[in-house]
């Protein structure tokens, strides 16, 4: 018992679809002013009754398990990773146990103090100067005010904006501002650190700040539960790994078998991935993502392609408005995590003037990746439908892996593993310089032999 | 830490009625006070006024009502002068109203901090509360000189003698905040689920103005209707201020009861209703 230091079993939450999604608009299902009255001054015993008959009546079809069935114990000083796709409940399993939202069925335990850090920067206020925003921002977070007093100077020598300390932060640039953010956080000392996608903002550097200070947290022997997307930090972090699945725990295994399972198997989709009316979140509107496919040379969709034919990605999607500016970009990744390239459609200035304005309708984006690009392994590739600066319509990091086989490429006559993402057929010569300095060294060579 | 007070939280759905839990509240009571600081400051920061503003409110307020109420219609103020009349009345009036305004909205507003870190959820509308609780500091200064320049000025025939019943004035005090806490705990919980909130506050306290003797007296009032005027718990913090610093009107009597009643309702139902709904504001904001 002792060494446990969160236990879970059979978590499930459920929403309800309308007020989950809509955060203010119209469509969100506030309840109507009638039941507002009878709700609050006459019965909530009556307002009790009506939910259960809203989970087991007809409304059924409008509740959805966020999370469902999920149990696991984390032992005491484990660095624990949780990885899914979007929507698989990551957020919401760690919601509950940092003590946001109640779990709908099942129980937890948590054997000490539980920092929580599903965002940086939780309750900042722009018009607060950075001083004012880090004694804030440390109270929200569970600090005593002597606490941060006594480590203001780390925090502040951390977040490398002493000099704007005392300026608000509605002046300061993005960077800085994540900086200090995150600063705070990273000097919270609970026992058990609950970590959501912070790694996910801010440029290069602010994460490899984050990820070091991740990194010592935890070797100082906490509990940590962490979510990522970036499969490197996983790796690099974590022991064990607990994979989620639309709401439920796929598997719990050691991080390197989990992250293996999670990009390979776990959503193998034999070259074409669809995504499903409810897969697609309602911000995306007007774009709707149709199907992403692998195809090779011969137009055939398929799983495994070989690194010495051209791959062509086809992003097939439906616009129901008119979109400005809008450009589709591919990112791959290695299934280890690292980035291998980004590319958008509209690259090309010729194909950006061609397409100004794309009108509603069906289309398709095709890249095309030449022969000889790719090493032997398999890879993620995600999408992206955006305008520049105006707005981010979708955006799937994972959506298909493929194999790529290396049978035929550069250096494949020797059967040994190459580094690298890429195995580019490159022009190699091989040249003599001067053949007599060659030949006389040799023979200064041999009478010592 | 050793094992044996280790902290063990325990999570599993609740149903019904919460207990309202008030020693977690106090462990949190620095939070509490940094969100009021923050309103505060966030208040004024540029601001040309600065604190200013919290005086300007009522201080206008009290000279438009003395123009219609006090020249035009000469409504009776047991002799004390309308200007201190009135603002002596806006000052509780002030703060409740600010305090439920605030308050009402201060869930919706606060909804990244309610979804994303665990606090005792009371902490955001006591907060809010407590923020008006400074201009009501700022406003009593400018009270305080308008009743020794009253004292002074030579054409004056009225005096404001403070009595000893001022010692009951942060009694009244308490009584407006509780009540302006109760008000507020009640519409913000509802607004959490029902944004008709957003809507009915300004409206409320519109009419609420209208219903509190803060631009006439309460002995206007007929006698048979008292009870239910007295219903209004501001009734009761308005005519008490009156009492505690003026020495105007009865000592608090029946009257006083039923409003001091009526908001003892309000807080403690305000509680927990709010605790209840408190699991689903994640969900739901």
């Amino acid at each position: 018992m002792a060494d446990i230091a969160i236990r879970a079993e059979n978590l499930g939450k459920q929403y309800r679809i309308g007020t989950f999604t809509g955060l203010g608009s119209p469509r969100s299902q506030y309840r109507t002013m009638r039941e507002t009255l009878s709700n609050a001054f006459l019965s909530p015993f009556g307002r009790k009754r009506s939910e259960t008959q809203r989970v087991s009546g007809k409304d059924q079809d409008q509740i959805i398990w966020a999370l469902k069935d999920i149990s696991f114990e984390v032992p005491k000083g484990r660095v624990m990773g949780i990885i899914g796709r979007n929507g698989a409940g990551k957020s919401t399993l760690l919601k509950i146990l940092s003590r946001v939202t109640e779990p709908t069925k099942g129980y937890a335990e948590i054997h000490g103090r539980v920092g929580s850090l599903l965002e940086v920067g939780t309750g900042f206020h722009p018009e607060l100067t950075g001083r004012e925003n880090i004694y804030l921002n440390g109270a929200i977070l569970g600090m005593k005010r002597l606490e941060i007093g006594k480590k203001f100077e780390e925090i502040v020598g951390f977040s490398e904006v002493e000099k704007f300390i005392d300026t608000p932060v509605k002046r300061y640039s993005s960077g800085m501002y994540l900086r200090l953010a995150f600063a705070v956080a990273a000097h919270l000392e609970p026992e058990i650190l609950v970590v959501d996608e912070v790694l996910a903002v801010g440029d290069a550097e602010f994460q490899r700040k984050c990820l070091g200070k991740m990194t010592d947290v935890a070797q100082e022997g906490r509990t940590v539960l962490f979510v990522s997307h970036n499969m490197s930090a996983i790796l690099r972090l974590t022991e064990e790994t607990l994979v989620l699945d639309r709401g439920q725990n796929i598997l719990l295994a050691p991080t390197a078998e989990a992250v293996d399972y999670y990009m390979s198997s776990g959503f193998a989709q034999i070259g074409e991935r669809q995504w499903l009316p409810d897969e697609i979140p309602s911000t995306a509107h007007p774009f709707q993502p149709i199907s992403l496919q692998v195809k090779d040379s011969r137009g055939r969709i398929i799983d495994t392609v070989r690194s010495t034919e051209p791959v062509t990605l086809e992003l097939n999607y439906r616009l129901k408005a008119p979109i400005s500016a809008l450009r589709i970009g591919i990112y791959l990744m290695t299934a280890r995590g690292e980035q291998v390239f980004t590319s958008f459609d509209t690259d090309d200035p010729a194909l950006f003037d061609e397409f100004p304005i794309r009108q509603p309708g069906e289309y398709t984006s095709i890249c095309k990746l030449p022969a000889d690009l790719l090493n032997e392994g398999r890879y993620v590739a995600g999408i992206n439908a955006s305008s520049y600066r105006i707005r981010r319509y979708f955006q799937d990091e994972q959506a298909l892996t493929f194999t790529v086989d290396g049978t035929g490429s550069p250096g494949t006559q020797w059967p040994e593993l190459r580094l690298g993402a890429i195995r580019p057929r490159l022009t190699w010569k091989i040249e003599q310089i001067d053949p007599t300095l060659q030949f006389q060294s040799q023979r200064e060579v041999q009478p010592d032999a | 830490m050793s094992e044996t007070n280790e902290m063990v939280i325990y999570l599993r759905p609740s149903r019904g009625w919460a207990a309202l839990n008030l020693l977690e509240l106090w462990r949190f009571r620095e939070l509490i006070l940094f969100l009021t600081w923050r309103d505060i400051l966030v208040r004024f920061k540029q601001t040309v006024f600065g604190a200013s503003w919290a005086v300007i409110q009522p201080l206008f307020t009290m000279v438009v009502f003395t123009f219609f109420f006090g020249r035009l219609a000469k409504v009776p103020t047991d002799g004390i002068p309308y200007p201190i009349f009135s603002f002596t009345a806006l000052l509780p009036w002030g703060l409740f109203s600010k305090a439920l305004g605030d308050a009402g909205r201060s869930l919706v507003q606060q909804r990244s901090m309610i979804t994303k870190v665990y606090f005792p959820r009371l902490a955001i509308p006591i907060a809010s509360v407590l923020g008006g609780v400074v201009d009501f500091a700022i406003s009593f200064i400018v009270l305080i000189l308008m009743i020794v320049y009253y004292n002074n000025i030579p054409a004056s025939s009225y005096h404001v003698t403070i009595t000893s019943n001022v010692i009951f004035l942060p009694l009244f005090l308490l009584l407006c905040i509780c009540t302006a806490l109760g008000a507020g705990l009640w519409l913000s919980a509802l607004n959490v689920i029902y944004r008709d909130i957003n809507h009915m506050i300004p409206f409320m306290t519109q009419i609420l103005l209208f219903i509190t003797p803060i631009a006439y007296s309460s002995q206007m009032i007929p006698e048979k209707w008292q009870f239910i005027y007295a219903l209004n718990p501001m009734v009761g913090v308005v005519e008490g201020f009156r009492w505690a610093l003026l020495g105007s009107g009865d000592p608090p009597g029946y009257l006083f009861l039923i409003s001091a009643m009526v908001t003892l309702v309000l807080l403690v139902s305000g509680l927990f209703y709010f605790r209840r709904m408190e699991r689903t504001f994640a969900d739901m904001v």
